[in-house]
């Protein structure tokens, strides 16, 4: 399982005021706390960056591999930027991950740029007409991505799906429809494949004290379903993946000696699986 | 082989609601969706209160007005009309007065309105604020301990007045009807923060928050039968208080209840057409689980009456 350490954000207050002052200390700071916590790639999201963004964006991919021997995930809406990053990428700890394009026209030429630089990809499964309904429609836009990548001569093992996950407190039933995704995508191909997840949007609009919890569930469900990537806090899946036991232990219904516990993961499965109607106390219910 | 048509079964069962003292009026029960009785029980009919307000209803539009011209000077008459004449089995006071951009009315008016007319009626009583979270916070208090031991329903409770209202309620041994802004996450949230006070689910009445035909009616529609399958399918307790429709404000400020057949001809007469506005709208809500209506007109009440009989 790939971590892509997502807490280099603009949506962060202090990150973006870091890149606003061109200021590294912050910048590398979490890269490498993301890199020893085990992320295997950092994200750099640099939002759609309509000014200057090429600059910002070599900036970002310079700053980051000054310090961590790691890959960076080229995240914006603004193709210029991303390929100017590409341009001071350093592949020697791996390839570069552009973040993303997606079955609209409009965003065709991301695709065109990653074969261009030998880049990898992540396919949003959306279209252009909103979200997706299901796990099936899911897979019919992977389809059509696949279908463009091929087209445009980028091999289908540097494509990465994003079947899109959605925040569980107002789109309940979509959790497990990604889940699903995540299991059809990876028959749509031999070799399988690949999977990527921006995983704390399950949490988003939850009270704080629910957000590890719900993310750390979904991310050992999803991982039970052969997701190969997350977007993720690197220092939560490393705390997910020692309690994934677990989780996959009262999951197969065995007791485990701490009831609270065992009542949380039962609880909080049954929200993902979209059993019982979420509601923000649904742990006191 | 005879056809034998499929059958659900349901885990869950709707709460019992029971309001009044002197004449009740019982609604809810049913452990099946709405009207299939086939698969299992339905014991009560839904129930219609008819609306009325503690001042005249200068604002309401004058197809309904006309109809109480002669009764709504004062809640008591007006409430004593819809219960001998138009044999009204409950009645919702709005206390549209004590809004603070209206009249104004104090707590202490509201509460003496509430006891006047209790004291006039033998039909359950609904007791609702003028919707303006603040003042309904005292209001509701006074108008709860002015109905003290007559079994009514207080509201609404929302997010930001629940706690004040819900002790209220409680103190006073009454029902309580609980909004949140249709979002069935948020209505199941509420039930949960005002029953963990200490409030018995089983007094609670949800309110989605209505909307009329051609404005949204949808979203109520689709969030109260997503509450309704939360109950029966999933068995939450939560989400198992009756459902209240809020019918007739909502209805009767549109643009399709009010202009003039003389603008749009097309439209056709303009009375048929708010009533059957009001109608369908109430109509749809029952189908999508609506266990208790309130309404304006007549006309519209008896026409969802019959068609609660022929669909029950």
């Amino acid at each position: 399982m790939l971590i892509i350490g997502e807490k280099l954000s603009i949506i962060a207050k202090r990150v973006r005021e870091a890149m606003m002052k061109k200021d590294k200390g912050p910048i590398q700071e979490i890269a490498v706390r993301q890199w020893k916590e085990g992320s295997g790639m950092i994200d750099a999201n640099i939002g759609p960056a309509e000014d200057g963004g090429e600059d910002l964006m070599q900036w970002m991919v310079t700053t980051i591999q000054e310090v961590v021997p790691l890959p960076v995930c080229l995240d914006s809406t603004n193709f210029s930027a991303v390929e100017a990053g590409l341009k001071v990428h350093n592949n020697e700890w791996g390839r570069a991950l552009m973040n993303s394009t997606s079955n609209d026209p409009e965003r065709y030429p991301m695709i065109e740029i990653a074969a261009k630089y030998n880049a990898r990809i992540i396919g949003l499964t959306v279209g252009k007409g909103g979200l997706p309904a299901d796990a099936e429609e899911r897979a019919g836009i992977a389809a059509e991505i696949m279908a463009r990548a091929m087209e445009f001569g980028l091999p289908l093992e540097d494509l990465f799906l994003d079947p899109l996950v959605l925040q569980v407190s107002t789109s309940q039933d979509h959790a497990n429809h990604v889940i699903k995704a995540v299991r059809m995508f990876q028959e749509m191909n031999d070799p399988p494949m690949k999977t990527v997840v921006g995983l704390s949007n399950i949490s988003n609009g939850c009270p704080k004290a629910l957000r590890p919890i719900l993310n750390k569930h979904y991310f050992v469900l999803l991982k039970n379903a052969g997701l190969t990537s997350a977007i993720a806090d690197a220092h939560e899946m490393a705390e997910a993946m020692q309690e994934k036991q677990v989780i996959d232990d009262v999951l197969s219904g065995k007791k485990i000696a701490d009831e609270q516990k065992m009542k949380e993961i039962l609880k909080t499965n049954d929200i993902i699986m979209n059993k019982t109607l979420y509601a923000h106390s649904y742990l006191e219910m | 082989m005879a056809f034998a048509a499929p059958k659900e079964s349901y885990s869950g069962k709707v709460y019992e609601v029971s309001i009044g003292t002197d004449k009740t009026a019982v609604f809810g029960g049913e452990n099946v969706l709405p009207f299939h009785s086939f698969e299992g029980s339905t014991p009560n009919r839904p129930l219609i209160a008819y609306e009325i307000q503690d001042v005249p209803p200068d604002d309401w539009v004058e197809n309904v007005k006309k109809v109480y011209a002669d009764v709504s000077k004062d809640p008591v008459t007006w409430a004593k009309y819809c219960q001998d004449t138009l044999k009204a089995r409950a009645i919702a006071l709005r206390l549209v007065g004590t809004h603070p951009d209206r009249e104004n009315r104090s707590a202490e008016d509201a509460a003496k309105t509430v006891r006047e007319v209790l004291d006039a009626i033998s039909v359950p009583l609904i007791i609702l604020g003028s919707n303006n979270a603040e003042k309904d916070a005292s209001v509701l208090v006074a108008a709860s301990g002015a109905a003290k031991g007559k079994n009514c329903i207080i509201g609404k409770a929302q997010e930001a007045n629940y706690k004040t209202i819900a002790a209220a309620a409680m103190a006073n041994n009454h029902k309580m009807a609980a909004m949140s802004e249709l979002d069935i996450n948020l209505s199941k949230q509420l039930n949960i923060l005002i029953t963990q006070m200490g409030f018995e689910k089983e007094r609670l009445v949800t309110d989605p928050m209505c909307s009329a035909l051609g404005y949204g009616l949808e979203y109520t529609y689709s969030v109260m039968e997503r509450i309704r399958l939360a109950a029966l399918t999933q068995n939450d307790a939560t989400m198992q208080p009756p459902l209240l429709g809020d019918v007739g404000m909502y209805v009767w400020k549109l643009k399709e209840t009010q202009a003039s057949e003389a603008d749009l001809p097309m439209w056709g007469a303009l009375e048929q057409r708010g009533i059957a506005w009001e109608t369908i709208t109430a109509g749809a809500l029952l189908v999508a689980g609506a266990e208790l209506l309130i309404m304006r007109h007549p006309e519209a009440v008896r026409a969802v009456e019959k068609f609660i009989e022929e669909l029950i």
